[in-house]
């Protein structure tokens, strides 16, 4: 398990690095410079910018520089938002981003389970038809669409919720929902197979022989059989709130790393780029790793060839 | 029950030997694997629906690329810029050139003095052009974008995953390594950069999108590759002597091609939504070029006050992609008889 | 006599499917008494198991039971509602599965999958549950049970298995023990062990089995008395000698014939395939692979002709104008050992 653990450990560091290599090179590519006011500047004033950020430097050395710095959290500083350091910027932005990608996975894994074994045990009735519809339309409206539209009808006509900005609790909610549809739908199209399954299996026969009630069937055995394999999702919904974020924050004009990501590309901010880049692939990589081993954890079967591994 | 028995002599002669009985009858006659899958997507409304709303959708699409091309989206025409929908003959507001002004129905086409013989089935966007031929247009590009897009993913991840499976040992080890590391970082990293890199638009969208979702098809290709070598048939032919393109070509690719059909019918919609996500949040195509994504861009601007321009092309958008899971999803059942419950 | 506890009268079962009601049981009767074992016998689709899933409340969706009535005691089972089989289902009757590998949830502790039945129908603590699934794994022959209550399905062998899905069967000592082919999975030399640990049981908690299997040699060890299913319907029934040494019905001789035993040379399959039940035919289901059909077999449906006071048998070859026919070499072979037996048993 520990040779295991230390091998994941290595890949992961291996994957960082790699990231932060091509980051940095395809970033040197970049056609332009940084500076959003290079026409008005002399050729001194450029000269004077390019020591200040060490861009006269070999490229090898800002390589390493840029590798050595990155080891004790220095990511550079902005070229964009006055100057700040970009590990400055996404510290203080970090809050709402993760506080709204936290509550919007809570909010599509609860209710897609839900959702998911509701019509798993009704399967084949209107209630199951109703769920799979749902589901469908869920996965297959964008979330920016989905955003738009709620901001338009329930913030803005109905007056239920905050338009946009960043506050108290309602003003999540709206973000929330649209960020965490996606998962929802998911969650509810795999519960629903996955039970499925579970509840044609044959231990579900014998429970319903030894007498259990449908309740205590669905909830002792069907329900903790289909929720394992749930687990392997937690990775894609990672990403997928991570996308969401960037477009999600922009439209309700949240102060999150999303809403920065696209300004920073949007203006050729690279040191924030690279910055944002390297926090979402470290951020899924650790949600591998941890995934994987909770997995192992929870699932009987894989607890004990891991230990004997 | 006695009484009821009529019996006589004749009753207790044996029975002509019937025709030699045939010990394994089948009742159902025989399909081939292609067949009997199209017979149970037959019976999926929702996914022959979703199949006729595709083809539709790709003939008018492509078809009306002699009638709609690029230059005549570009030309603006002010003096019909934001007239909403207008289809003679339809007396319902929001279809008849009447738009609601601060609670009112006014007619736009007569505020603006447009012609009558001058309508818009679905409108007009800021500029002029008509919407229904901007979305006709943008879905065509939002298409061959997932198509192209596709067509990459397959041949990319299809070898990759025959490659790595096939040869296994040493090779298999090192191909997973890579697809293990290039799968942890988030896919949208690798399309922004590949945005910020070359310039955005058509190109860069297909080349990121293809780059970033190869591994998926890679990897389930690679699983099932490893299962089909050890089948009888295939070893069969390797004893045979034959070559390793030949029994990839002959045993594989058919045997793969289940697969291959439903993870396409997956990537596609992912696709259509990359395109529309990156031009929406404005760093994909970007107006005056068409697509479904820039619509919406274009669309959300003015929604509180001409909400169809963007109602519209979100609502192909959705149909496109709803569609396409439906189809993806009927596709798999069909495939795999297993998950028909 | 004994007590006779379950009595299934002219039952009846369809299955509505996409090409119609498929009639999978069509007036079957048989009965069971204390303590003794009844083995029903026959080919997959004959509808054994269909019945037996019918005495435990658990046809599937699509099934309708269209007549007759299953009396356990004086109470009748198909009368019953969802909640009221819930209570007699685990701790009346209980059933053993077919497949080891698959019965068990592979997320639950051992212990706790055999005390489940008790915490529900006798309504003990946790901890006393814990303690008598302790003692039953321990009576179903698992070593090393204190260390092994705890641990998950997948840590088991399949002989191991079927042992604690017998000790969940047996738990709340059912009076019907229901066995769907509880071997069929098992290599051989597991097989046996399993039969003599059903034997060993019944004797110590007094309980009837109701065996469903395929195979007639598994039958031979078993059971008290036989009943023979062919196509939906029972076809012949008797006492175990009196089925395997003076069988009446061809279809009988047919899956004996089919039987290996020391002195066959050559094994005699039956031809054919069992009838669509979609469209049942409405004589002897059994004729179109009769080599001894008679006319009146295509026609009519015969009845059960009385052999002896034990023994039943539904063709038409015992009616008493039927000509006489000589049955498999094998067949006349086991009658002359019938007669030695039937013999041994006078003095």
């Amino acid at each position: 398990m520990r040779k295991y653990l230390l091998k994941r450990v290595f890949y992961m560091i291996l994957t960082l690095f790699l990231v932060a290599t091509i980051t940095f090179f395809l970033m040197k590519l970049m056609p332009g410079t940084p500076y959003s006011n290079q026409q008005k500047m002399t050729a001194q004033q450029i000269q004077i910018m390019n020591e200040q950020y060490g861009l006269n430097k070999p490229m090898w050395l800002q390589y390493l520089i840029y590798l050595g710095g990155m080891l004790h959290g220095d990511f550079g500083v902005s070229f964009q938002f006055s100057n700040q350091p970009v590990s400055y910027l996404i510290a203080s932005r970090i809050g709402a981003s993760a506080q709204l990608g936290f509550q919007a996975m809570i909010f599509g894994v609860v209710l897609g389970i839900i959702i998911g074994a509701v019509a798993a045990v009704h399967r084949n009735t209107w209630v199951d038809t109703l769920c799979t519809i749902l589901s469908i339309i869920g996965k297959s409206v964008p979330n920016f669409v989905l955003a738009v539209l709620l901001q338009f009808y329930i913030a803005l006509k109905l007056g239920w919720f905050p338009i946009a900005d960043w506050g108290g609790f309602s003003y999540t909610v709206l973000p929330t929902i649209a960020l965490g549809v996606g998962p929802l739908a998911e969650t509810a199209r795999f519960i629903r197979t996955g039970m499925v399954d579970v509840l044609n299996s044959d231990y579900i026969e014998l429970a319903k022989a030894k007498g259990l009630s449908r309740y205590g069937i669905v909830y002792h055995h069907a329900l903790r059989n289909s929720l394992i394999p749930l687990v392997t999702l937690i990775g894609p919904y990672t990403v997928a709130l991570m996308t969401g974020s960037m477009v999600i924050e922009n439209i309700f004009s949240i102060p999150g790393i999303g809403e920065q990501f696209v300004k920073s590309i949007l203006t050729n901010d690279y040191p924030t780029i690279m910055g944002v880049t390297m926090l979402f692939s470290a951020g899924l990589v650790a949600v591998i790793l941890i995934t994987d081993i909770i997995y192992g954890i929870i699932d009987p079967r894989i607890r004990l060839s891991g230990s004997g591994d | 029950m006695e009484e009821k028995i009529k019996l006589s002599p004749e009753s207790f002669e044996a029975l002509p030997k019937a025709e030699e009985l045939d010990n394994e009858k089948i009742a159902a006659p025989s399909l081939t694997f292609v067949q009997d899958a199209w017979r149970r997507l037959k019976m999926n409304k929702g996914a022959l629906i979703s199949l006729f709303v595709i083809i539709l959708m790709m003939v008018v699409a492509f078809g009306s690329t002699p009638f709609i091309n690029h230059d005549s989206l570009v030309k603006s025409a002010p003096q019909y810029a934001n007239l909403p929908a207008k289809i003679p003959g339809v007396p319902i507001n929001g279809f008849n050139g009447k738009l609601k002004v601060s609670g009112e129905w006014v007619d736009e086409y007569k505020q603006n003095n447009v012609p009558s013989n001058k309508y818009f089935v679905l409108g007009t966007d800021y500029l002029g052009h008509s919407l229904a031929q901007r979305i006709i247009y943008g879905t065509k590009i939002s298409l061959i974008v997932a198509l192209v897009a596709t067509f990459f993913d397959l041949t990319l991840g299809v070898a990759y995953g025959i490659t790595s499976g096939w040869r296994g040992g040493r090779v298999d080890n090192i191909m997973q390594r890579i697809i293990e590391v290039i799968s942890s970082i988030p896919s949208l990293v690798i399309v922004v950069l590949m945005l910020v890199v070359l310039k955005p638009g058509m190109t860069s969208i297909i080349a990121a999108i293809a780059i970033s979702s190869w591994t998926t098809m890679a990897r389930m290709i690679r699983a099932e590759t490893l299962q089909l070598k050890s089948q009888e048939y295939v070893l069969a032919a390797r004893t045979l002597g034959e070559t390793p393109w030949k029994i990839a070509w002959k045993h594989l690719v058919p045997n793969l091609s289940s697969i291959i059909i439903i993870q396409t019918m997956y990537t596609i919609p992912t696709a259509i939504f990359f395109e529309a996500f990156l031009s929406f949040i404005g760093i994909g195509i970007s107006s005056p070029q068409t697509s479904l994504g820039v619509l919406l861009n274009d669309g959300q601007k003015n929604f509180q006050f001409l909400p169809y321009q963007m109602w519209y092309p979100a609502i192909v958008l959705c149909i496109l992609m709803i569609a396409f899971n439906l189809l993806g999803d009927g596709l798999r059942d069909a495939f795999d008889p297993k998950t028909r419950r | 006599m004994a007590e006779r506890i379950l009595d299934v009268k002219n039952l009846k079962i369809d299955f509505h499917t996409y090409a119609g009601a498929v009639k999978a049981i069509r007036d079957v009767s048989f009965h069971l008494d204390k303590g003794e074992t009844l083995a029903i016998v026959g080919e997959s689709g004959s509808g054994k198991s269909v019945t037996t899933k019918s005495l435990m409340g658990l046809l599937a969706n699509n099934a309708e039971v269209t007549g007759g009535s299953i009396m356990f005691h004086d109470q009748d089972i198909l009368k019953k509602s969802e909640k009221e089989m819930q209570n007699i289902r685990g701790k009346d009757i209980a059933m053993i599965f077919q497949d080891p590998m698959t019965s068990l949830d592979p997320t639950m502790r051992i212990g706790q999958q055999i005390a489940e039945p008790l915490i529900k129908h006798k309504h003990v603590d946790k901890k006393k549950a814990w303690s008598q699934a302790l003692e039953l794994m321990k009576l179903v022959g698992i070593t090393d049970a204190e260390e092994r209550i705890k641990n998950y399905p997948h840590q088991f062998s399949g002989g191991q298995r079927q042992r604690i899905v017998i000790a969940i069967a047996l738990v709340c000592y059912p009076e019907i023990l229901i066995a769907d082919e509880p071997t069929t999975a098992l290599d051989v030399t597991i097989q046996a062990q399993i039969l003599e640990l059903m034997k060993e049981l019944q004797e110590k908690i007094e309980t009837s089995i109701i065996f469903i299997t395929h195979d007639l040699g598994v039958v031979a060890g078993m059971a008290d008395r036989v009943a023979v299913m062919y196509a939906g319907q029972i076809v012949e029934y008797g006492t175990v000698d009196e089925i395997f040494f003076n069988p009446q019905h061809p279809y009988t001789w047919g899956l004996l014939n089919s039987m290996p035993t020391l002195s066959s040379t050559k094994l005699e399959a039956i031809p054919g395939t069992p009838p669509d039940l979609l469209d049942p035919p409405k004589g002897d289901p059994f004729v179109a692979r009769n080599p001894y059909a008679m006319k009146i077999d295509a026609e009519q449906r015969p009845p059960f002709f009385k052999v002896s006071e034990t023994h039943y048998a539904a063709t038409w070859l015992l009616h008493p104008d039927a000509p006489k026919v000589t049955p498999p070499d094998e067949i006349v072979r086991r009658r002359q050992t019938f007669k030695d037996i039937m013999a041994h048993k006078a003095i």
